[in-house]
């Protein structure tokens, strides 16, 4: 009879599928990634409580009606007030202006790298579009003020110095290279053989992009435009500098307002005393726009989840 | 090659195969006539002077290991191939004597008579109702809309199963199904010529037989060329069988497809004349 599997393999060390050496490099490597990642959670949890404690204290002193109700915003002066509707106007106006510009050039673009551009061209020009969206916001913003502005006076539009419109097509401009490249990114990832199909079908180009691959990459596509608002909301230096401060309840693009990322922009930057019911101001405002973020994302997230289930 | 340059019931040689087609019509005159066809991608030989005709309401088949070409050709019948850059076609195709790559033809126009199906079914992420309309719809044929997605889905025995469904997502379909459904979409733009890439090769094997069946019904109404690397379907489903290979060029060229022999198909598994035909048809080689 043959012994039975004893526990000993050729050498009397004791049988064991115990690890012969320690993997503490593996260990470290995990501690050290880990880590990493945690720096992002932790920012994001510190940002939220520095943002939430002072506006909380804000809310104490200035009632939240008022604040989200209210239409004159004048919190510097004398008496103040603290209605927040005038930024919230001004924000949505430039992000108006600013979309209008992106998403159809930006998409526009994204279409032809995707499916007119030939390879060759494809390399050249998307990098180039890529440049554009790495040149700093300040110098979008005076190109809006310098430029575009003057420049829609001189074709008779009567424009304020500082105003909405130059802003807001200037920040469409910047955010058309976010939108063209997200959507060209979802649109190259669309399978061939849909491609392939439509046009075996007899379908010319334009069938095919605006019919097959467009709605096939619907979710790629829906996700960039969120990014552009968000970015749009969330831009400062443009409408610092060229759309002004003027915290006016108006639609006109022609006028000066003032958006919540300028008020803040502007006003940390002044001398006012910290504590003071001013500098919370700040506090209540950035918690809003990030409110408004959020929810922006959270929006986006659905709805990319939404197509990918109809589409994928 | 002047064998192949003559219509199969002129030809003695095609016995009662020949004169079987003749009576229902089948095979009388030609669709497709390819003369000294070369495909290159990017400077590189794909295939090399093929010459072929393609009888109308035949099935015609095309076989051979992979790398041999027979995909690259049957790209060429609809211009697909267009949408390769670096693709550049040498030689003539006619189709009803018509230079395929003439100066003033129209790809559009071209691949709304010839139809393609392709190996992994390719339904848009839409509707079956809006898949079978796709066609029809870019092409502007939107009278009878609802009765030529019956009459589609029907010649492509699937309107039993899906007639319930028709606003489910197309994506919901078994892979059968979804082929099924590519072939109602190419049948609904009324195509003469339907082209079909190893249409089952992605497929178990009863969807394969009910693709199959389909093809023999057809026929009838089409003209179908059919890619298959699976010798058995060839054998089952067409009336003549090309049989394309690899060649490697002694003076050191690159390795590249050609036709090696075109025949009615039961020649070709039993009689065949070129002995790598032979050799491939009896498993001996690839």
């Amino acid at each position: 009879m043959a012994p039975p599997p004893s526990g000993a393999i050729a050498g009397g060390a004791p049988f064991s599928l115990r690890s012969s050496h320690r993997h503490y490099g593996e260990k470290v490597i995990q501690i050290l990634l880990g880590s990493c990642a945690l720096v992002s959670v932790v920012t994001t949890l510190g940002i939220v409580v520095s943002l939430v404690f002072p506006a909380l204290e804000f809310f104490a002193e200035v009632s939240p009606v008022d604040f989200f109700t209210g239409t004159v915003w004048a919190p510097l002066f004398d008496p103040a007030s603290f209605g927040v509707v005038p930024l919230l106007v001004g924000t949505l106006s430039v992000t108006f202006w600013a979309l209008l510009v992106a998403i159809p050039l930006g998409l526009g673009s994204a279409i032809y790298l995707s499916e007119y551009a030939t390879s060759r061209r494809r390399v050249v020009l998307k990098p180039m579009l890529e440049i554009l969206a790495g040149i700093p916001t300040v110098v979008y913003g005076y190109f809006a003020l310098t430029a575009v502005t003057p420049l829609l006076r001189q074709i008779g539009i009567q424009v304020e110095i500082f105003n909405v419109i130059a802003g807001g097509l200037v920040m469409g401009v910047m955010l058309i290279p976010t939108i063209a490249s997200l959507s060209e990114d979802a649109m190259a990832a669309v399978p061939q053989g849909l491609r392939d199909g439509a046009y075996a079908l007899g379908a010319d180009k334009l069938q095919v992009s605006t019919r097959v691959i467009v709605p096939a990459a619907m979710s790629g596509i829906i996700a960039s435009f969120v990014l552009g608002v968000s970015r749009a909301i969330g831009e400062t230096l443009i409408v610092l500098i060229a759309v002004g401060q003027q915290a006016k309840l108006t639609f006109n693009p022609l006028e000066s307002i003032e958006t919540m990322t300028a008020f803040i922009g502007a006003t940390g930057n002044g001398d006012l005393p910290t504590g003071s019911t001013e500098y919370k101001t700040i506090f209540a405002v950035g918690l809003t726009l990030f409110v408004i973020t959020l929810v922006m994302n959270i929006i986006s997230i659905r709805l990319v989840r939404k197509y990918r289930e109809v589409y994928d | 090659m002047t064998s192949i340059a003559t219509s199969p019931i002129d030809n003695n040689e095609l016995g009662e195969f020949g004169r079987s087609s003749a009576d229902d019509g089948r095979g009388s005159s030609v669709v497709f006539e390819v003369s000294n066809l070369s495909v290159s991608y990017s400077g590189k030989l794909a295939l090399q002077g093929v010459e072929i005709e393609v009888y109308k309401n035949f099935v015609t088949a095309f076989i051979g290991s992979s790398g041999c070409g027979k995909s690259t050709f049957i790209r060429c019948l609809n211009r697909m191939n267009d949408l390769v850059p670096g693709a550049v076609i040498e030689g003539t195709a006619r189709y009803h004597g018509l230079d395929l790559y003439g100066p003033d033809v129209d790809p559009v126009e071209v691949r709304r008579r010839i139809g393609m199906v392709f190996q992994k079914p390719n339904p848009f992420p839409k509707s079956i109702y809006e898949n079978v309309a796709f066609g029809p719809r870019v092409l502007r044929m939107k009278e009878g809309l609802d009765e030529r997605i019956e009459r589609s889905l029907r010649s492509a025995a699937l309107w039993d199963e899906v007639k319930d469904r028709l606003g489910d997502n197309a994506l919901g379909l078994s892979g059968g199904q979804q082929q099924r459904l590519c072939i109602a979409r190419a049948i609904a733009v009324e195509p003469e010529v339907i082209l079909m890439d190893e249409p089952a090769s992605a497929l178990d094997p009863i969807s394969t037989s009910r693709i199959e069946d389909l093809i023999h019904e057809l026929k009838r109404d089409y003209t179908i060329v059919i890619v298959t690397h699976n010798m058995q379907q060839a054998a089952r489903v067409a009336d003549m069988t090309a049989y394309f290979s690899v060649v490697t060029p002694e003076d050191g060229g690159s390795r590249h497809g050609v036709l090696v022999e075109y025949d009615r198909t039961a020649k070709m598994f039993t009689n065949p004349s070129d002995k790598r035909t032979e050799d491939y048809v009896s498993g001996r080689s690839a």
